[in-house]
């Protein structure tokens, strides 16, 4: 591949003795939908966490390998992780909006950033929320807690708030999986529109979700990467007896 | 199959008798408190400092008590909230991944929480003397903290263990810095919580009198600095309930319904304010 935007190379990690991650050696492509598909348990959120370092926050995890970002290794050389993190967007599998108003959780990522001034928040916030559709329903209550939205909202008030950090890259972890078909659609739909900005990686359970919008699809067995390819070659002509076998749905 | 709906009704028995114990005992005892204590319970009571013979069922009040107690309990829960949050913010978010270091410090501070407080206050004394310092609302604050402290940190501590791993998750994901994480999420989604931790502390530390026997001191009159000594509520109890003349036994009594009252005022105006922020809370 030309020019990835995220490449991993020989990555193992341990959690304890347990090895969740072999030597996986995965290429993103820029400004394209990578889908990460895999049985339960195979390792797809840690891999997802690992490219954010989310990973730091949990004892006894141990990462050996490369990952490079902008040709940047961000395991071995001191990458100023709260930098790192702002160039990337989490979306979670359930959404975890921050404990305070509607407003305050989109402006919360340009406070940090040092941006305090009201109108430009107004305006920013504004924007975000347009971007996610959830302005109209929210724009009359910026005031009132996030914790009261619904399910569906808050996954969209999520997205906005992970936006707002302006990241180059959207990380999102079976995003629907909590949510109704129409507003699975709706983040399905987002995700297309977004790729013109923005490197998405998703991981899902769903193949048919995968089929609709993935560009680039990496395929995972138990901690390994067994395929990976674009869409087309992926999911039309599969090389590994283990990938025919998962489409076939002989796993789930 | 039978037996053990026969076990569930057994253990839901036996808990609403204790929950029925519990509550009639707390009744009891303010019933008491107040039977006995409101008859010598007026304004004078609370609103005037001793006089010449009050101790012997003279005119006066115990206001300089009331005063010292709210200085004394006040002061060392902000100072120990001051110093707690940090720490306990700190065991959470920096520590987190230092288990083992983590459950020695909480180990440390249950023993701490579990000190009798004359402990406290004779080790208070000790160094006072070794200072040359004179019971003083000072000493008293700084004893009571030490005695608060441990209670503090430790239902914070309770309290921030209990915020999701996703919450946290998200606060890092969005570049937040480990002081952001603890002081703009944390303590946010923790504000009920604070509240209790809060009440608990004061509650402990308005109502004991051992550790403050031999540091604050006590007086006839109302403190207007920190190097004065300070009377307390409970050592106004201690020292009336001592008195062979009823009418100053009943004005124990009469202090212990007011302590009372004002743990009670405390307790449901610091419930309204963690109400209000109970709505921001993220649910696990
Ligand atoms: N904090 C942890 N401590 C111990 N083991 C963990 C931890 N997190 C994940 N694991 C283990 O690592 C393996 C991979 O987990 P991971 O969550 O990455 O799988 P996944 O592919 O995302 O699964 P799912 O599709 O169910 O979300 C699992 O075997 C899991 O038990
Ligand atoms: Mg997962």
């Amino acid at each position: 591949m030309e020019n990835p935007k995220i490449k991993v190379q020989n990555l193992n990690l341990f959690i304890g003795k347990q090895q969740i991650l072999k030597n996986v050696n995965v290429e993103i492509p820029e400004k394209k939908i990578t889908i990460i598909i895999g049985p339960s348990g195979c390792g797809k959120t840690t891999l997802l966490k690992s490219l954010n370092r989310l990973t730091d926050i949990y004892e006894d995890i141990n990462v050996q390998g490369n990952i490079f970002i902008n040709n940047e290794d961000i395991l071995n050389t001191k990458t100023d992780i709260t930098i790192l993190r702002k160039k990337m967007g989490l979306l979670s599998q359930r959404p975890y909006p921050l404990p305070m108003n509607i407003y305050d959780n989109i402006a919360y990522g340009l406070r940090i950033s040092g941006r305090k001034q009201k109108k430009y928040l107004d305006k920013r916030v504004e924007h975000y929320l347009k971007q996610a559709n959830l302005w109209d329903e929210v724009k009359d209550r910026l005031k009132s807690p996030a914790s009261a939205l619904s399910i569906g909202q808050q996954q969209r008030l999520c997205l906005a708030r992970g936006l707002a950090v302006d990241p180059e890259i959207i990380l999102a972890d079976e995003p629907t999986s909590a949510l109704d078909p129409i507003s699975s659609q709706y983040i399905e739909e987002k995700f297309v529109q977004l790729k013109e900005h923005y490197t998405i990686i998703m991981v899902t359970h769903i193949l048919r979700q995968a089929r609709r919008i993935a560009d680039y699809v990496v395929f995972m067995y138990l901690g390994e990467i067994i395929e990976q390819g674009t869409a087309e070659e992926f999911f039309n002509n599969p090389q590994q007896e283990k990938t025919k076998a998962y489409l076939k749905g002989l796993f789930n | 199959m039978k037996l053990r709906k026969v076990e569930e009704h057994v253990f839901l028995f036996l808990m609403r008798l204790s929950a029925l114990l519990i509550g009639f005992a707390l009744l009891a005892i303010i019933w008491s408190i107040f039977s006995k204590g409101l008859g010598s319970l007026n304004w004078q009571m609370i609103s005037e400092v001793p006089k010449g013979g009050y101790y012997f069922g003279k005119e006066g009040g115990i206001l300089n008590a009331i005063i010292g107690s709210l200085y004394l309990s006040l002061g060392a829960t902000v100072l120990a909230l001051v110093i707690g949050l940090p720490i306990a913010l700190f065991i959470n978010i920096h520590l987190s991944k230092r288990r083992r270091l983590v459950n020695v410090v909480r180990l440390i501070l249950d023993i701490l929480w579990g000190v009798p407080s004359i402990v406290y206050g004779a080790f208070g004394f000790t160094v006072m003397i070794f200072f040359g310092v004179k019971t003083s609302l000072m000493a008293g604050i700084i004893v009571i903290t030490a005695l608060i402290l441990p209670i503090m940190i430790r239902s914070l501590d309770e309290v921030f263990k209990e915020v999701p791993m996703g919450l946290k998750e998200a606060s890092y994901s969005l570049g937040s810095t480990k002081s952001e994480t603890a002081y703009k999420v944390y303590v946010r989604q923790c504000v009920p919580g604070l509240v209790t931790a809060v009440l608990l502390s004061l509650g402990r530390g308005i109502g004991d009198a051992a550790s403050v026997l031999f540091t604050s001191g006590y007086t006839d009159n109302i403190p207007t600095a920190l190097d004065q000594p300070a009377a307390t509520l409970p050592l106004a109890i201690f020292f009336q309930l001592g008195s062979p003349i009823p009418e100053v036994q009943n004005r124990a009594y009469a202090a212990a319904a007011v302590l009372t009252i004002i743990i009670l005022v405390i307790s449901i105006l610091a419930r309204i304010v963690g109400n209000k922020y109970q709505k921001n809370k993220i649910k696990a």
